[in-house]
């Protein structure tokens, strides 16, 4: 039973991070209907801002998040004004492929200038708790807790104020908002922003949990954060959260009950079945096709 | 284009009186095949200008067949990888522990026809959940069965689990890449311009419009699924074959990603585009091989400068002129023209 407790205990905290890279996307693909694959590697340079404060300018824990955060919205915002707005008016596919050499590039470039894994110093004290055979540690607390009170403030965020009121609006329909008088550019920007820097928070929380990093670290966690976003209906924000922790249960449970090496088979089969049986994930609505 | 040099025009009007001749492509073959079995017989390239050139070929197939479902058909399948990866290791299966080694050079043929056809059967299987789910859900669907051949392979013991498959021969000449990417150009483009062609670029335009005009739209994704899965998993047997290695971790969805670039740099919905796009992208990689790491930064950014000064690739929705009768080639052009003049040029 304990056993179990642990399991679940694990599985929050990989959801938990799942579930903030696929806002990132499901942001995006709200707005813009456009894919930003580059979000994983987004993910990425986040752990990598975070090895670089620690290490170089030896902050605290605060504000190596804060920093790291602000730093990889500033660079989200910059993509988005360089790569994709000349993109905007260009087929689906074009912004897609764009989105995947961003990707490849902030890969590359990271390993060009760091072509070996570093290792994120410890930022905090682990302590852990016994409770009966169940350990508990603080940093894995610390992880479900500060990643649920960011959903809670996006939420927040999306839902009752006037900047979530112009993107909801976006989402809906894009021609109309301009005549409403909000400014279409600066909502994007700035949900590009909430986007990436959410990504920028988990690849800090991804690189205490696990601190070993690499610059190719956010291809599969991007990946997967992908599916989660679309297990629980891309565009959706709840959706998002949803699929993010199904996907981080599937995953450590299976690890834990099968040999690990079954993880992806067990994982992805089940998505294909979700997919088959709800074609647009969980909470997405179907879109009516017209001719 | 209203002020074209003669010399421009004459060089034009000269290749297309040669790619009108009759004869054009037997002689072209002929000269293809007979220069490639030149080349592997004397030698006179040396072996790393032979690889680039297999690699070449491979890349071509992988591409003209992927874009046979993404530029064509329109929908967005990143697990090209994954058939490969079928092709690959049913072929070297078949070459390592099957066939009697004496034989090899004889039967290797049938090889690659058997792990073309595996991976056809596995394409039929991704075209079922296609009727229903679109877009990005099928991308997912693909991603999904990309990754879902990595970890089954990973846990089969035989084909040697993570650490991959060896012990095939070196069965992967100069001469089989030329008539196996000549095989595969000369199928889709005939597939692309026939009956079922038509259904194919139907469906891109508008699935629903297609189904009312009595287009079997199931029929006709089956068949482009399989089509395009049977020539991936051709390349995979062929790449398995001039590398001599494989594991699991070579057809992963950075492999498809790959695949991807080339189809959308050389333009989606053109033979000629594809083949162009292979070659250039094949060819930069190595040319820019003195650069190291930094190669690999300066690729993507190029893709994205050419995406974003010419968001459809370098000949997206063209076809160089020797691909297609001349009657095509002006209907399309009309129909273009048309379409861009009522405002509504779909991808």
């Amino acid at each position: 039973m304990a056993y179990i407790f642990q399991q679940i205990l694990n599985a929050l905290q990989l959801g938990s991070i799942y579930a903030l890279i696929a806002l990132g996307y499901t942001m995006v693909y709200g707005i813009l209907t456009m894919i930003n694959f580059a979000h994983g590697d987004l993910f990425m340079i986040g752990a990598f801002f975070c090895f670089l404060i620690a290490v170089y300018f030896k902050l605290s824990f605060i504000p190596t998040l804060l920093l790291s955060m602000l730093g990889v919205a500033f660079l989200g915002v910059i993509i988005e004004r360089l790569a994709y707005k000349p993109l905007r008016n260009a087929p689906r596919v074009s912004a897609i492929i764009t989105a995947l050499g961003v990707g490849l590039f902030l890969e590359n470039f990271t390993l060009a200038l760091s072509p070996y894994p570093k290792h994120i110093p410890q930022l905090l004290e682990n302590t852990t708790w016994t409770v009966g055979s169940l350990s508990i540690s603080s940093l894995q607390i610390l992880i479900i807790v500060l990643s649920l009170a960011l959903m809670v403030v996006l939420d927040f965020i999306v839902q009752h104020t006037k900047a979530g009121m112009a993107m909801r609006a976006i989402s809906w329909d894009k021609t109309i908002v301009p005549l409403m008088g909000v400014s279409v550019n600066k909502i994007i920007s700035l949900t590009f922003a909430i986007g990436t820097g959410l990504g920028g928070a988990a690849g800090v929380m991804y690189g205490l949990a696990y601190p070993v990093i690499d610059p190719y670290m956010g291809i599969m966690v991007g990946w997967k954060a992908f599916i989660c976003a679309v297990v629980g209906g891309i565009g959706n924000i709840r959706g998002a959260m949803i699929g993010g922790f199904i996907l981080g249960m599937v995953e450590i449970m299976v690890g834990a009950f099968f040999p690990s090496t079954y993880r992806d088979f067990v994982a992805f089969t089940l998505l294909l079945i979700l997919l088959i049986v709800r074609p647009y994930g969980i909470l997405g609505k179907p879109q009516p096709q017209k001719v | 284009m209203s002020q074209r040099s003669s010399t421009y025009d004459t060089i034009i009007k000269r290749w297309q009186a040669l790619t009108d001749y009759k004869y054009f492509w037997p002689i072209f073959l002929f000269v293809g095949v007979g220069f490639c079995m030149a080349a592997s017989a004397f030698e006179f390239l040396d072996l790393y200008l032979q690889l680039i050139l297999i690699y070449v070929g491979i890349n071509i197939i992988l591409t003209v067949s992927l874009n046979l479902i993404n530029g064509y058909m329109g929908e967005f399948s990143v697990g090209h990888a994954g058939f490969m990866a079928v092709g690959a290791y049913v072929a070297s299966l078949l070459t390592v522990h099957v066939f009697p080694s004496g034989a090899q050079n004889m039967l290797f043929p049938l090889a690659i026809l058997a792990g073309g056809l595996a991976a056809a059967l596995v394409g039929f299987l991704v075209a079922i959940p296609s009727f229903k789910t679109r877009g990005d859900y099928l991308a997912i669907v693909t991603l999904a069965f990309c990754m879902i051949v990595k970890s089954v392979l990973e846990n089969i013991d035989v084909v040697g689990g993570p650490r991959g498959l060896l012990g095939m021969e070196k069965l992967t000449t100069l001469p089989w890449v030329f008539f196996w990417t000549a095989l595969s150009v000369w199928v889709i483009r005939n597939l692309v311009y026939s009956n079922f062609g038509r259904g194919v670029l139907s469906i891109r335009e508008d699935e629903i419009a297609s189904d009312l005009m009595s287009v079997n739209t199931r029929q006709v994704k089956i068949i482009a699924f399989v089509v395009s899965s049977f020539f991936a998993g051709i390349a995979g047997g062929l790449f398995a074959h001039a590398l001599q290695f494989i594991n699991p971790r070579m057809f992963d969805i950075i492999k498809s990603t790959d695949i991807l670039i080339m189809v959308y740099l050389g333009g989606i919905a053109s033979i000629a585009g594809s083949i162009v796009g292979a070659i250039i992208y094949t060819i930069l990689l190595e040319v820019l091989r003195p650069l190291g790491v930094w190669r690999m930064v300066f690729m993507p950014l190029m893709l994205v400068l050419l995406m974003i000064y010419r968001p459809r690739g370098i000949m997206g929705l063209k076809e160089a002129r020797m691909f297609m009768p001349l009657r095509d080639w002006v209907t399309e052009k009309l129909w273009r023209k048309k379409k861009k003049e009522a405002g509504d040029a779909t991808p």
